[in-house]
């Protein structure tokens, strides 16, 4: 094994440990300069790798060895292939944007060396995830990321809700979690191994195998196995119907929201599916249920960043809807596609939610589009790094986004199993209005008259802030015609000009035009439409309702649950009639507690003690 | 050296030095003498570990003397792979008890210092005697002094609660009794009980046995639905108390399990896994639910204690080695957690006087040293990865699925009752604006709170990060009783 592969991870959770426990000795200036140098050191040896990958050499192997049971090792340990190479470079360069970024936007925060503790962290927990050559080790970093994220989402811990984001956060992840516990129990209860490379070379043999679920009926293992699999990136890639954490996590900074609930802590079941592949290919069935639920969340997502006005959130409900394109390639066996959108999405993403953080400092934590307006004067660099962001995420040809996210429409255009046909209307239409929203986006924050407070005028921000935002648009430009594979179409050139001539394009431009009729013409439409739809468009504005049905079922119906069987069976029950019910045992309690208030304890225990030897020399003697 | 006599009579010879030292006025010098025994009582046990013959299935460290020749009881004592790391466990617990308490603990210091000590060494006893007459004794033994704890040192309502749990646990082990009286007459006047692990039995006396020591262990671990004794001896308990009783004495009904039940009637208890694995799931479930409404953290914490000992009898009766090892390390990662939790409980209500969630919020802006390590322990407590909490879980929960997958399902269901009665009820103590004058108050931890609490966090990150030393000595010893167990002796 190379250093380098310890050294990738192990710098960042370095500075982390750095920061986190000697971040008062150090100060801010030390927290954020050990903590970029760990991130950057980690992203030079991730580039290194990658490199070194791309010459052909992978490697697969242990570092440790963490339990042994059943004869089976568990071990922690990296492997190290293209797949995992390209996360680590795409993790390792949006995490050290991030960090650069929050010395700007953290400035004033008295939690700032905390902050770059947490960030840092996650680094180290998202590469471990990435690395991993076993279930295991991807389950640890599956659950590390998600306890920075939960610490992050409540980093300003003080207000009620951001701590009801982040528990809602965990606990919607923890359901996504049992799935995925549940899977890797079944892996390893019919694979014996957790080892990527064992269980993918054993799979085709077990392909016929079936378990009895319910009892009377066979389902396929492997496609028992990787629906419960995917259940864990439901929750962590924020899929319909466990969704619902992701907007609420915008409680949390901005940067965070840019590194991991955006750019790669939500891919990371994403990551998994397509890590998961072999698995994957052999089960039709979880593959069209993968393909039905991206599509759902695709679309339906889209349409809620509609109907939002807090910037974030619209980034957010972007966000998922970009997530459900993923979901929808992974299930039109689409893998390389998942992840190059995934990468494309990474870098415009995080520049779209930089961006916006951009302008929430710049008029002083303001997150209502309804209070911004013609920024693009005093913004510049933001705003053409948002525009670069916004044109690249809608998918114009040439930009980064438009790759992948043409390729996933065409994989799911070819896509044979059920619930494709689905799947490609559902994508399809989503250009549209993910064009809608995005310029919607872009028209009330930075065009048309201002609307926020003029005593405040916004200034561009620091270079800290805007450094990395160029750094960002750049590959959201560019990223595309590099790493994209071109060998089906011939070159990139081809592939773009086949782009301009398709219907996503004209899609696409639509929702520019209606975006920019609505919110740069006539501005009194919106309303007017939203008044039109009446309850249709209630129900979109409200999320569907999931937050209320959730709240209603799982946090007041467990509750319920909960206080009965407490009050019914241990109180009234068990402890009433059982115990204290059974009027001998009164007796002895009256006896036993005069005799106790009498303080005579030590008296009633030497009692005991010679009661209890009387009582076996009795038996014994019988 | 008589390394198991030593782990049991230092902590006792301790207790008696601290009583002779006298009364309160001597409090400095009992405390002084309670920490060297209880540190020296720890330091006997490291050899058993370090000594330890990984690969060897049977007793070591045994010792064997005549006690009671008229009746062929001896004095005998071993451990194996199963039993050696909870002495350790103990020993190691007994130090941080001690350390707790130093400057808490005002009246009394003496009987106080002294009843934990000859708690710890007895139940070292408990772990390690191979004769059923020693075994009882010590098993009983143990109730004594957690009796005086709760009833001398606990809260209001200690009498009703120290007499609950006493009545409680007596009541039980008078049936283990009864079982060990009718083994001792079954096998021709033996008490030892490795020769009971090979006596025939017929299937019909079996169950009666099983039944004899199920409420003896299921009391003590308690499983549901004998389990109402524990909320309320936790309440009212010292916060030592309740970390001695959560972190050791919760596992001696374990402990029971595999050492009597499991061998000495595999049939039985084969044939009536169905109902451990049903009263388990449902200590996992329904615990889960009703810890989720407790308004006390004592309480809460208790209950949760209840449902993760459901994972350990639930390990141990799928009868896999991910299932059985997978318990065995969910009692130790228990007895951190548990302590660690109770602790932190302690640290607060030294501070506030009050164990009621509503009373707190917000201490983490007073407290920010105490809320990151908390935020550990409630980690451990949900079963994060890397953390001791999801080693045992893992396991059984890897163990269950070797079963059947709806038992596995089931037991998996704590990934969210866990995380989520945990986490709400450290968002609603730490998280928030700060709720009152009086959390505004709150001093964070002192550096001797900081060595308790810092003790156990490296213990139950080390544990969750490299578990492999606390398996490695269980493997041989957990194969050979699923051997045995597998075996019919009819």
């Amino acid at each position: 094994m190379k250093a380098v592969y310890l050294l990738a991870p192990l710098a960042p959770l370095a500075g982390a440990i750095l920061a986190g426990l000697f971040g008062r000795a150090l100060g801010r200036a030390g927290a954020h300069t050990v903590t970029i140098v760990g991130v950057l050191a980690s992203f030079v040896a991730s580039c290194w790798i990658l490199a070194d990958v791309l010459q052909g050499n992978t490697f697969n192997g242990s570092v440790y060895t963490w339990l042994t049971s059943s004869g089976v090792r568990l071990e922690i340990g990296f492997l190290i292939d293209r797949l995992s190479a390209l996360m680590m470079v795409v993790v390792t360069f949006v995490s050290l944007m991030v960090h650069v970024y929050t010395i700007g936007y953290m400035a004033e925060d008295p939690g700032y060396q905390r902050f770059f503790a947490y960030i840092s962290l996650f680094t180290f927990s998202m590469l471990m995830l990435v690395m991993a050559n076993n279930f295991l080790q991807l389950f640890f970093g599956w659950e590390a990321v998600g306890l920075v994220s939960y610490l992050l989402i409540g980093f300003w811990y003080t207000r009620p809700t951001a701590i009801h984001a982040n528990l809602k956060a965990f606990l919607v992840n923890r359901v996504g979690d049992f799935g995925f516990i549940l899977g890797i129990g079944l892996v390893l209860a019919h694979f014996g191994s957790l080892d990527y490379t064992q269980v993918f070379g054993q799979a085709p043999a077990l392909a016929g195998r079936t378990i009895e679920v319910l009892p009377g009926s066979g389902w396929l293992l492997l496609s028992v196995i990787c629906i419960c699999l995917f259940i864990g990136a439901m929750g962590k890639s924020a899929q319909f119907p466990l969704h619902v954490w992701l907007p609420d996590s915008m409680e949390g900074p901005t940067p965070i929201s840019a590194l991991i609930h955006a750019a790669t802590m939500v891919t990371a079941g994403i990551f998994m599916v397509a890590r998961m592949a072999p698995l994957y290919e052999l089960s039709p069935t979880a593959r069209s249920v993968v393909l039905v639920i991206g599509g759902i969340t695709a679309l339906s997502m889209a349409l809620v960043a509609l109907t939002q006005y807090d910037i974030k959130r619209v980034i957010a409900y972007s966000t998922l809807s970009q997530l459900g394109y993923m979901t929808v390639a992974l299930g039109a066996s689409a893998y390389s596609v998942a992840i190059f959108h995934l990468m494309t999405h990474a870098f415009f993403k995080a520049l779209l939610f930089l961006g916006a953080g951009s302008v929430i400092i710049a008029l002083h934590h303001e997150q209502d589009m309804r209070r911004m307006g013609g920024l693009s004067r005093t913004m510049p660099i933001t705003y053409w790094t948002v525009l670069i962001g916004a044109i690249s995420s809608v998918g114009i040809p040439g930009f980064a986004g438009f790759f992948s996210k043409d390729l996933i429409i065409e994989a799911a255009r070819h896509a044979m199993i059920p619930g494709a046909g689905f799947a490609y209307v559902s994508v399809l239409l989503c250009v549209f209005v993910t064009a809608a929203y995005t310029f919607r986006m872009v028209f009330m924050a930075f065009h048309g008259l201002p609307r926020f407070d003029a005593a405040h005028p916004p200034h561009e921000s620091p270079k800290v802030v805007t450094v990395p935002l160029v750094l960002l648009a750049i590959p959201s430009v560019f990223a595309g015609w590099l790493v994209g594979d071109f060998a089906d179409v011939g070159s990139p050139w081809t592939f773009v000009a086949h782009g301009l001539v398709s219907p996503p394009f004209w899609l696409a431009l639509a929702g520019i035009v209606v975006a920019y009729v609505l919110y740069r013409l006539r501005t009194d439409l919106p309303k007017r439409i939203a008044m039109r739809l009446g309850p249709l468009y209630a129900v979109v504005e409200r999320k569907y309702g999931f937050d209320e049905l959730y709240a209603w079922l799982f946090g007041a119906g467990a509750r319920m649950l909960g206080t009965g069987l407490w009050k019914a069976g241990d109180q009234t029950f068990i402890d009433g009639l059982a115990v204290n019910g059974s009027a001998r045992v009164v007796g002895w309690f009256s006896a036993l507690a005069s005799l106790l208030q009498s303080g005579m304890i030590y008296r009633y225990a030497s009692a005991m003690l010679l009661g209890v030897v009387l009582m076996t020399y009795w038996f014994l003697g019988t | 050296m008589p390394l198991l006599s030593l782990a049991i009579w230092v902590p006792v010879a301790a207790a008696l030095l601290v009583l002779a030292a006298g009364g309160d006025r001597n409090a400095p010098l009992q405390r002084a003498i309670a920490l060297a025994g209880a540190v020296l009582g720890f330091v006997v046990t490291i050899p058993l570990y370090a000594g330890f013959e990984t690969g060897v299935a049977g007793m070591q460290f045994v010792e064997l003397r005549p006690w009671i020749e008229a009746f062929n009881v001896n004095y005998h004592l071993g451990v194996d792979g199963i039993s050696v790391l909870f002495l350790l466990l103990n020993s190691f617990i007994t130090i941080l008890v001690v350390i707790a308490g130093w400057s808490v603990i005002e009246s009394r210091v003496g009987q106080y210092y002294a009843s934990f000590l000859m708690l710890s060494g007895v139940m070292n006893g408990v772990f390690s005697a191979l004769d059923g007459v020693l075994f009882y004794v010590f098993f009983e033994a143990t109730l004594i002094p957690m009796f005086i704890i709760i009833g001398v040192w606990g809260g209001p309502n200690r009498v009703y609660a120290a007499v609950k749990f006493f009545l409680y646990t007596l009541f039980g082990s008078l049936l283990m009794l009864v079982a060990v009286l009718y083994l001792y007459g079954k096998s021709g006047g033996s008490f030892a009980v490795l020769d009971w692990h090979k006596l025939p039995l017929s299937l019909a006396a079996q169950k009666w046995l099983f039944f004899g020591f199920l409420f003896a262990f299921a009391v003590k671990v308690p499983m549901w639905p004998v389990h109402t004794w524990l909320p309320d001896a936790h309440v009212e308990a010292p916060t030592g108390g309740s970390v001695v009783l959560a972190a050791i004495m919760l596992k001696l009904g374990a402990y029971g399990f595999v050492r009597f039940s499991l061998p000495i009637l595999p049939d039985a208890s084969r044939d009536l896994a169905w109902l451990m694995i049903a009263l388990s799931l449902v200590a996992v479930v329904y615990i889960g639910l009703v810890a989720l409404v407790q308004t006390d953290m004592k309480r809460l914490i208790a209950y949760s204690s209840v449902s993760h000992m459901g994972f350990v009898t639930l390990g141990f009766f799928v009868f896999n080695t991910w299932g059985v090892e997978g318990a065995l390390v969910q009692m130790i990662s228990h007895g951190f957690v548990s302590a660690a939790l109770f602790l932190c409980v302690g640290v607060l209500y030294d501070r506030m006087h009050s164990r009621m969630i509503t009373d707190y919020g917000g201490v983490v802006n007073t407290m920010p040293k105490f809320a990151a390590l908390m935020m550990l322990f409630a980690m451990a407590n949900s079963g994060l990865p890397a953390t001791s909490g999801f080693v045992g879980e893992f396991m059984v929960i890897m163990g269950a699925m070797q079963k059947n997958f709806w038992l596995a399902f089931a037991a998996a269901t704590t990934l969210v009752f866990g995380a989520a009665y945990t986490l709400w009820m450290y968002k609603r103590v730490m998280f928030g604006a700060v709720a009152n004058a009086r959390v505004a108050a709150l001093k964070d931890l002192e550096p001797r709170e900081t060595l308790v609490l810092g003790l156990l966090a490296v213990a139950v990150l080390f544990m969750g990060v490299y578990p492999l030393p606390f398996t490695e000595v269980m493997h041989a010893s957990v194969d050979e009783l699923l051997r045995h167990v597998a075996q019919p002796k009819l």
